[in-house]
């Protein structure tokens, strides 16, 4: 029963951290069409970013829990920052080509900011982990986990339901949904196409980092991490249907109750098993599970 | 009297709305056939369940006394039933030469599955070389099919379906987007590869002198049915079809008249 | 005539590099010799991106290719390089039959994300395997060649270069054979109009399924050399990174002509190792800006230079 209870708890922690990490990339892909490998880096650099400026503040000696604090600034940082860096200095001038092209860039992009990062903060590993421990823990069930879990979740939540709220409530929610629809008509109808393309690309920049950087207590921030990542993020995406807000949800949900349940009962197909998910997935519902509905060509 | 294409009892739904309702005919071998109507009278649903793209709702569909409605369009294209498009399906960054000779390629590679009309004869070099004099497409012939003239670009479409051996050609408004004056001369190097050729012939078409000028026999179409089927001049002077298809205000005069939508 | 310079081309290469080796510094053969690897590996998404579709998994065989070879001792007690050959092309080929039922119905990014999933799926695999050494993978060493000696041989070397550059110079003649012939030009209408293909009497699925096989055995084919040149395979090799790399070099080639792969490879191979050795952290970068400017300025690739000087000539 405690097993249970773990893999449950352990699940449903990783799922959000997953959440997290994706959801930025299925916003951009949703709205812009765009399968963004760069969100991988994007990630590192949150996590950098966050080590540097949480880990200056600390050494400071400023107020502990600020440190939470200046993890969301760094996370906002990059993405104001390096969102319309790449979105208008670059993205911009590769629309309308084909999708795999843009993809490709992408790809160019994340190889260029993995040697960015190893420029900035050296190859040795960045260590932020007073944040970590600063809540304490929780007992559940005979097990003690670190309370930082549930910031995770947490934030999670908080990011699902702004999401939902800004897409579905706001003025601007709903044209970023006529352009997921239809950018074309959207376009024709008057809307500053350009300009939201940018905001959502700076969105799932700072969503990204933001991932990054609620990592880094977690964990030793050293170059690499976004490149296990961003795989992570596609097979999360693809199962939850790439574009889909509720499928970033779900896909989320499944990958991290998966491994969960290999890590406790299977360790040798962890690492297989969440792929295997994806390739089922793609396999039975090529869209994923959440896709929006598209006309037929033809 | 054989009938080539046969069509009983088809009906095609999409959900409420009816797109083919009740439509019987038969066609006759080396006939042309004009089908006419004003857009969503079901001509082009009807062209799309002869040629397999979609599957009808109720009834059945024959060629050559042989069952094809549920056959997919790569097999109704080996069986001899081709078809050309409104809007040109080319393949863009071949030649028009590689354009013709994929087509020639296809048949020859499938040897005697091919079930479809007479060959052109010759090697495959020969047989492309053909089909580029019938529709004077030699001047075009090393150029990128993307890059041709929107008229260079149907007679080829119109050649790809030719090429693969057809013997029931099915063409889709075969002048539309061709300027006025190239549209006769259009048609008559259609008429004259399918008279070489030994094939019966469907288009569809919106411009009546077109339709007056080469067909032996015209359907109209309204709201998924036919409402008409006959002689070219009887067909057009029709009661109905004027109300449904041809528009009544105008007066039939010089510069031909077009159809309604 | 262009089809017989290719030929006439790929022959001048394949006597020059045989000759040349012997000759030629120790780090040079190796690097033309991993080069040609990862060409060969290439030449076969050449022949995938001809056809319309990009895979991002192409790992799997390069490295399926590679295990095959390696753990053909360990299994059956056969250490011969042509068996070794064999084998990979087999297995690769057999794989991709079988997954080919699946991806031949996909297209653009769910084709790449379906392809991607499939290599990770053997990543994944081969990591937890510790019996294949896990993460760290294992060695290889061809013993023998047709029967004769190979291994510890003061040839060796020169014999498994010579190997590859001749198994390179036959995947090269074959698919410039196979793209200038029916199925090659189908491959392209394919590309450019699926709709009008079918409607012209040919199997689009069957066209694809083909070229994904055949595509598959050259990754087997290279992925096997390289374990051998290297004498060493890991579970990397079905990393999605080793993927992108194929897709890099595809794209930095371009896809006119099959001597543009291993054009590819071989710059790429060159600046990884300069790189690398004279600046690691700038290697990456490198490598992203040139695939920048080649996707906006030459999107034909660095292929479509030589093209064009040859048109001016």
């Amino acid at each position: 029963m405690s097993q249970l209870l773990a893999v449950l708890i352990d699940g449903i922690t990783y799922s959000s951290w997953l959440f997290i990490i994706a959801v930025g990339l299925t916003l951009i892909y949703g709205v812009m069409k765009i399968l963004n490998i760069a969100h991988g880096s994007l990630y590192a650099i949150g996590a950098y970013t966050a080590a540097s400026i949480a880990g200056h503040w600390l050494a400071e000696g400023y107020a502990p829990m600020g440190s939470y604090a200046m993890i969301l600034l760094s996370a906002v940082l990059v993405g104001l920052i390096a969102g319309p860096l790449i979105e208008r200095g670059l993205l911009r001038f590769m629309y309308g080509r084909d999708e795999i092209v843009l993809v490709l860039v992408t790809y160019a992009v994340f190889l260029i900011l993995e040697d960015f990062v190893k420029l900035v903060w050296g190859v040795d590993p960045y260590f932020l982990f007073q944040p970590y421990g600063l809540l304490g823990n929780f007992d559940i069930g005979g097990l003690t986990y670190p309370n930082y879990n549930l910031v995770l979740f947490g934030a999670a939540l908080l990011i699902g339901g702004a999401l939902y709220w800004g897409l579905t409530k706001t003025r601007q929610g709903k044209i970023l949904i006529a352009v997921i629809h239809d950018r074309e008509m959207a376009g024709a109808l008057g809307v500053n196409v350009g300009r939201v393309y940018l905001v959502t690309f700076t969105i799932g920049a700072m969503l990204g980092a933001l991932g990054g950087a609620l990592t880094a207590p977690m964990i030793s921030v050293q170059p690499g991490i976004g490149v296990e990542v961003i795989v992570l993020a596609f097979a999360v995406v693809v199962i939850g249907g790439l574009g889909s807000l509720t499928g970033a949800a779900l896909g989320a949900i499944i990958v991290g109750l998966v491994r969960s349940a290999a890590v406790h009962y299977l360790p040798e197909v962890e690492l297989f098993s969440i792929y295997l998910v994806m390739a089922a997935v793609l396999i039975l519902r090529p869209k994923g599970m959440f896709s929006a509905a598209e006309a037929r060509k033809i | 009297m054989a009938a080539i294409l046969e069509a009983r009892a088809v009906n095609r739904n999409f959900g409420a709305v009816t797109a083919a309702a009740d439509i019987n005919v038969a066609i006759e071998r080396d006939t042309v056939v004009g089908l006419i109507g004003s857009n969503g009278a079901g001509k082009t649903t009807f062209l799309n369940m002869v040629t397999g793209y979609l599957k009808p709702t109720s009834g059945s569909i024959h060629f050559e006394n042989r069952e094809i409605t549920a056959l997919d369009p790569r097999r109704i294209t080996r069986l001899g039933i081709c078809r050309s498009f409104q809007i040109p399906q080319l393949f863009d960054t071949l030649s028009v030469y590689d354009n013709l000779l994929v087509g020639v390629g296809i048949v020859a590679s499938a040897g005697r599955r091919w079930a479809g009309g007479a060959a052109l004869g010759g090697t495959p070099d020969e047989a492309v070389a053909t089909m580029l004099q019938r529709f004077r497409l030699e001047p075009y012939r090393d150029r990128a099919a993307g890059l041709l003239p929107e008229g260079v670009r149907k007679l080829l479409d119109i050649a790809m379906a030719m090429v693969v051996r057809p013997r029931v050609l099915l063409l889709d408004e075969p002048t539309s987007g061709v300027s006025a004056d190239e549209k006769f001369e259009l048609m008559d190097m259609v008429m004259d590869a399918v008279r070489a050729q030994s094939i019966t012939v469907l288009f569809v078409e919106h411009d009546m002198e077109i339709v007056k000028r080469y067909t032996h026999r015209v359907l109209a179409f309204a709201e998924g049915r036919i409402i008409a089927d006959g002689e070219p001049a009887a067909v057009l002077d029709d009661a109905e079809v004027r109300r449904h298809v041809i528009g009544e205000a105008l007066q039939v005069s010089h510069g031909g008249t077009h159809a309604a939508g | 005539m262009k089809r017989d310079r290719t030929v006439a081309m790929l022959g001048y290469a394949l006597v020059i590099l045989l000759l040349a080796g012997p000759f030629a510094p120790r780090w040079a053969m190796f690097l033309t010799n991993i080069a040609l690897c990862y060409g060969i590996a290439v030449l076969g998404m050449m022949l995938l991106m001809r056809t319309g579709l990009v895979s991002f998994g192409h790992g799997l065989y390069f490295c399926l290719g590679a295990y095959a070879a390696g753990t053909l001792e360990m299994l059956f007690g056969v250490s011969d390089m042509a068996l070794m050959l064999l084998a990979a092309t087999v297995l690769s080929g057999v794989v991709a039959a079988i997954l080919g039922l699946l991806l031949r119905k996909y297209r653009e990014i769910f084709f790449a994300m379906l392809s991607l999933a499939f290599s990770m799926i053997l990543y994944g695999l081969l990591v937890k395997s510790s019996s294949l050494g896990s993460s760290d993978g294992f060695n290889v060493t061809a013993r023998t060649l047709f029967g004769f000696n190979l291994a510890n041989a003061p040839y060796e070397r020169y014999v498994i270069y010579a190997i590859t550059v001749i198994c390179a110079f036959a995947a090269a003649v074959a698919i410039h054979k196979y793209l200038a012939s029916h199925n090659g030009r189908l491959a392209g209408a394919i590309r450019d109009n699926e709709l009008r293909v079918e409607y012209m009497g040919a199997s689009v699925r069957n066209t694809i399924h083909v070229n994904y096989i055949i595509s598959a055995v050259l990754a087997g084919l290279g992925g096997a050399l390289a374990g051998i040149s290297v004498g060493h395979v890991d579970p990397v090799m079905a990393y999605w990174t080793t993927s992108g790399e194929f897709v890099f070099i595809a794209i930095l080639a371009g896809t006119g002509n099959v001597l543009a792969p291993f054009l590819g490879a071989a710059i790429f191979e060159t600046i990884r190792s300069f790189a690398y050795e004279y600046s690691p952290n700038t290697w990456q970068m490198t490598l992203g800006i040139t695939m920048l400017v080649v996707i906006m300025f030459l999107p034909g690739g660095v292929w479509s230079l030589f093209a064009r000087a040859r048109k001016a000539a």
